[in-house]
């Protein structure tokens, strides 16, 4: 009933804390396992994003299988050429260097342009909304905007804006994540120098996607022309070939799709891109999906 | 069919049919559930339960908002639960506590207990409880002065008049035994009416076993309990209670005493039962209630407090994901539980 | 032959809103072949089948138009006489894209020559029954539509004891089986006789729910001087009386084991729909081109059960019940606790279309849902004994380890524990996820 009594018991509550605490911090300094120095030392180096770019479970895994396992040592896409030449030096290699290279979303069909079909209510995840009817865009191709890719980026280079998938190309470390994470396959990994894209991903015909999308690709060939081998067609869809500079950048006007963009890195997506959910009010599926608890 | 508008359907995965509850109507179902005993403490104490309900309902709803703005939570669902445990927290508080006091309450009820470990649903404590728990850390005194009911003025006056204080019937039977009394003298001149009804003295909402039976009765109608953790609990504490007397007579008080005497009845039925700090099986429910009951007991016999349900209920949440751990079921068509 | 109430019962389980009675004494309707039938390749679980038509062909009704294609696969055949129109892909109504077939009917609705039944299927042999079977593409027609000529051959070191015939129908609103029983009953006992025959199946268990009095009382009728291993049991009505798994330990107290098939423990489920395709196939030689399919729901003008041939878009389906007399929020495919949401009428109906179901905005909302408050409903619900709670929320941190070991596999996506949750969370949805997750790493395990 006295103070002393809840003291009493305060402390040795804490005191039963500390003492666990005081063991666990222990047992983790005695019984750890003596790591390989040159391990340490290619840890060390190895930016430490974590992002599982390189196929490994995370920087340290990677350390380990270059320096125990003689895995390729220009894997760390983060931490580019200087991370490579430093690696390469302490694995006494030849280093190649290659250009940096960066997420872009391959769908511009944000929720004005790119109609949807239902009101999906679920997971906000990509993956749980296209396994859901087909996905909740009347465009099979085109970008969700749950956000998959953004969850898994972790550079937070990824933003929203009216419902569709953005790269900041400045914030991206090229780790390829996002690239996995999208169930629909938009996100290709382009030279950063390169900024005349073609995004759309339909493989529909013109008359369908011009149904589902106000900037689809509609099969014209239209860049071809204009561009010449800058663009290659893929069934009805027309992909960039990065190998080839673009000479006649009046395609980016011409394009009758309107889905050849230019961007560079100087032209991040605007600031009021933010969460990943599309804003539109009236078929806001923000609204109407459950969320996931993140 | 002529063409439709199809952005309209709702599209998602099976099952498209609910029961039709949800957590806000589980809440509103406590709250219900609470409203006899709250009337019979407005009934014994007067203004000051008014007061005191009032202070830790805004108080808490209050600091729910507050908490949940600052961290930047939505603020679109609106649960109850911060009424729920703003009435649950008043109910364990002694009549004369200053509002300020209890206002401190909410703090950690709400603030500590729920809202940083990440709201409804993540609180590994019941929030109330904690507010109770850190109450009497922070104001013994004050916590512990108790109050025979008011019988004439209790409209009357804010303040109470010095000197009316009087020990709990545990406390009292607590001191007694422990000066050496044979129990019977300490069971004292209430009688049994009384001790159902709550005209004793003791926090305000524990009472009235009673009124909370009732509400009891109504969640369990509702579904919104089951029967296993009270009945595990009350008959926990009443075969332990039993077999002391049997014992020892004179050291012991009888079952019904100790069945009604404290906060046995709020704890087994609406603070052990809170959803998201007790078990999810049934089997789990049961070994919670039983944990509690024993522990019960245990503090109010040998520990150096006449009550004990609080702690007992802490430290049982505190095994919950234990509990819940050891008493998965066996999936169908399986030997064992794990795989 | 007796009627008695099944012995054992699941635990779980819940009590939905039934609403059998919008279209439970609607005698089954034919309806009218409309202007084009469209058939999807994918019919069922399992490899979709393979067009053997161009555009421009004339077919006849029952004409093969689509062959198995593997194991798990049933053949499909043309609906009516007629021209194809068109073959080419389309979403179905599970959402993914498959082949089909449009047939533009020639009004004669003329068969296919040389269909030929074995009247005496007593003394036939099992081979030439199960060649029927497989000839007709018979395909489950309870819900996931697995291929009956694969049920009707398990494996010699796997003998069935147990034939159960599927007349639960537990999914709320369907009425499609309860009125073949009703109407049909007589065809459906020669069905189970012949699948008993082929199974060599001792005991025979019509498993109804005791909410369909009247089909219980038909089938007792058809079932007249059958011998006493044939028997009616008569089960609780509590979803999901009809899954598989929780109706063989009904009837028989027998635990199908975790992973396995009904034929571990000796025993066959049929629906009774298919058994009356059976019955036809056999002895009429008919392959498989109708069912019935209950058109239902609050905003629906007449709800119907609707016999009506494979491929019907769904928009002529509900023309033919009166169109809509008000708004709706859902369309589904199925049942309301398995069935599948459908963004439109575009889709057509297969061999295992069971309903078509409406519903209003006041009996379907949008939700939000809320951290998991432990109430343990999901448990109590959960006729498979998981922990979906627990689950659910090891799904959300994509810990797909810890799902498995707690099972998630064993999950049945019935539905009850999204049904019971309080707070709304997608239960189901992280299961169904859960799943294909572990299949992926499981099968990614095994390639290495
Ligand atoms: S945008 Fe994609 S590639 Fe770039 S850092 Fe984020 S996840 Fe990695
Ligand atoms: S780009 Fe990102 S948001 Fe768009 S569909 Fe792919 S994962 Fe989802
Ligand atoms: S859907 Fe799965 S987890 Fe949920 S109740 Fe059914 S079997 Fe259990
Ligand atoms: S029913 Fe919902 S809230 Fe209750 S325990 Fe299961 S998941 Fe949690």
């Amino acid at each position: 009933m006295d103070i002393n009594n809840i003291l009493i018991t305060s402390g040795a509550i804490g005191g039963v804390g500390l003492t666990c605490g005081t063991a666990l911090a222990l047992a983790a300094k005695f019984l750890a396992v003596k790591e390989d120095p040159r391990v340490e030392a290619m840890d060390e180096i190895l930016p430490g994003a974590n992002c599982g770019g390189c196929g490994f479970a995370g920087c340290a895994d990677y350390a380990k299988a270059v320096v125990l396992d003689g895995a390729a040592i220009n894997l760390c896409a983060p931490g580019g050429n200087e991370v490579l030449e430093l690696i390469a030096e302490a694995m006494g290699q030849e280093a190649s260097a290659e250009e940096k290279r960066v997420a872009v979303v391959m769908c511009a069909g944000d929720s004005e342009k790119a109609p949807r079909k239902h009101l999906y209510n679920g997971v906000a995840d990509c993956t749980a909304a296209a396994a859901v009817a087909g996905g909740d865009k009347l465009c099979k191709y085109g970008c969700l905007g749950y956000g998959s890719c953004a969850r898994v980026c972790p550079s937070g280079a990824i933003e929203f804006k009216n419902g569709v998938a953005i790269v900041h190309p400045d914030l991206c470390i090229s780790c390829s994540a996002c690239v996995r994470a999208c169930p629909r396959n938009l996100i290709k990994m382009v030279p950063v120098s390169k900024t005349i894209h073609v995004v759309c991903s339909s493989k529909d015909k013109g008359p369908i996607v011009k149904k589902a999308c106000q900037v689809g690709c509609i099969g014209c060939r239209m860049c071809l022309k204009l561009a010449g081998d800058a663009f290659e067609m893929e069934g009805f869809l027309a992909l960039r070939n990065y190998d080839i500079p673009v000479e006649n950048e009046l395609i980016v006007e011409k394009c009758p799709g309107k889905c050849i963009v230019k961007c560079g890195a100087s032209e991040a997506p605007s600031p009021e891109a933010t969460e990943p959910t599309p804003s539109e009010p009236s078929t806001e599926p923000a609204e109407a999906t459950t969320e996931g608890q993140t | 069919m002529a063409e439709q508008d199809t952005t309209k359907y709702i599209v998602s995965t099976n099952p498209h049919a609910h029961s039709g509850d949800s957590v806000q109507r589980i809440m509103l179902d406590v709250i219900i559930a609470l409203i006899p005993a709250t009337l019979l403490s407005f009934h014994f104490f007067g203004w000051h339960a008014v007061r005191l309900v009032t202070a830790c309902v805004v108080g808490c709803v209050g600091i729910e908002v507050i908490c949940r703005k600052l961290m930047g939570r939505d603020l679109g669902i609106t649960d109850l639960s911060a009424v729920v445990t703003g009435l649950l927290l008043a109910f364990n508080l002694p009549p004369s506590l200053p509002c300020g006091m209890a206002l401190v309450g909410c703090v950690f009820a709400i603030a500590i207990a729920k809202q940083l470990f990440g709201g409804i649903g993540y609180n590994p404590f019941n929030p109330a409880l904690i507010g109770r728990v850190a109450l009497l850390i922070s104001f013994p005194v004050a916590m512990t002065k108790w109050h025979a009911p008011l019988n004439t003025a209790r409209w009357a006056a804010l303040n109470w008049v010095d000197g009316t204080t009087t020990a709990t019937p545990l406390g009292a039977v607590k001191t007694a035994i422990s000066m050496g009394q044979p129990s019977p003298v300490a069971w004292g001149n209430t009688s049994m009416l009384n001790y159902m009804l709550g005209n004793m003295s003791g926090c305000i909402g524990e009472v009235s076993a009673l009124a909370l039976i009732v509400g009891g009765l109504y969640l369990l109608y509702r579904r919104c309990i089951s029967w296993h953790i009270p009945v595990a609990y009350i008959g926990t504490v009443a075969a332990f209670a039993a077999i002391l007397r049997i014992l020892q007579p004179d050291a012991n008080m009888p079952v019904l005493f100790h069945l009604l005497s404290g906060g046995l009845m709020l704890g087994a039925i609406f603070m052990a039962t809170d959803m998201v700090t007790s078990p999810l099986t049934k089997k789990g429910m049961l070994v919670f209630g039983i944990g509690c009951g024993l522990l019960t007991m245990v503090i109010r016999r040998w520990g150096g407090y006449p009550e004990g349900v609080s702690f007992a209920i802490i430290l049982m949440n505190a095994i919950t994901p234990l509990i819940n751990r050891a008493t998965r079921p066996r999936v169908f068509g399986r030997k064992s539980v794990r795989a | 032959m007796k009627a008695t109430k099944a012995k054992f019962k699941f635990d779980g389980g819940i009590h939905p809103a039934y609403h059998k009675e919008l279209a439970r004494d609607r005698a089954i309707e034919t309806m009218p072949i409309p202007a084009l039938l469209r058939v999807s390749m994918s019919q069922h679980l399992g490899a979709p089948a393979k067009p053997l038509v161009k555009k421009g062909d004339t077919v006849k009704r029952g004409q093969c138009i689509g062959e198995a294609a593997g194991f798990i696969s049933a053949a499909v055949h043309a609906p009516t006489s007629g021209t194809i129109k068109e073959v080419g892909t389309a979403p179905t109504a599970m959402g993914t894209s498959a082949a089909f077939i449009a047939i533009e009917p020639d009004g004669e609705d003329a068969w296919i020559e040389g269909l030929e039944g074995i009247a005496d299927w007593q003394n036939a042999d099992t081979k030439a029954l199960i060649a029927k079977v497989a000839a007709a593409g018979i395909a489950g027609m309870g819900g996931a539509g697995f291929p009956t000529n694969v049920k009707l051959s398990p494996p010699p070191d796997k003998p069935i004891d147990t034939l159960i015939l599927n007349g639960a129908e537990c999914e709320p609103y369907l009425t499609a089986d309860h009125r073949l029983m009703v109407e049909h009953a007589e065809q459906i006992w020669t069905g189970c006789q012949i699948v008993r025959k082929v199974l060599g199946a001792k005991h025979v268990h019509i498993a109804i729910e005791d909410n369909k009095p009247e089909a219980i009382a038909a089938m007792e009728q058809a079932m007249e001087g059958a011998d006493d291993d044939a028997s009616i049991s008569i089960l609780k009505t509590e979803y999901p009386q009809g899954a598989e798994k929780q109706q063989i330990y009904a009837t028989t107290g027998r635990e199908v084991p975790s992973g396995g098939l009904p034929m571990d423990v000796g025993c066959v489920v049929e629906n009774v729909g298919t058994t009356l395709a059976v019955w036809d196939a056999v002895v009429n030689g008919k392959p498989l081109t109708e069912r019935v399919t209950t058109v239902t729901g609050m905003p629906v003008s007449e709800p119907k059960n609707v016999l009506g041939r494979i491929g019907i878009p769904y928009s002529d389906l509900l023309d033919f019940c009166g169109g809509l007399k008000a708004d709706v929020a859902k369309i589904i495919s199925g049942g309301p606790m398995m069935g599948l949401a459908q963004p439109g009428l575009d889709a057509t109906t297969t061999k295992t279309t069971s309903g078509l179901l409406f519903l209003a905005p006041q009996e379907t909302q949008t939700f939000r849902s809320m951290p998991c408050i432990a109430c343990g409903r999901c448990v109590g619900a959960c006729p498979m004994y998981l922990v979906p709670a627990e689950l659910s929320q090891m799904l959300e941190a994509e810990d797909y380890e810890a799902a498995e070991e707690l099972n998630v596999l064993d999950c049945i996506e019935c539905g009850c524990c999204a049904f019971a949750c309080p707070a709304h969370r997608p239960l189901v949805q992280h299961m169904k996820q859960g799943k294909s997750k572990v299949m992926l790493k499981r099968r990614q395990a095994q390639k290495k």
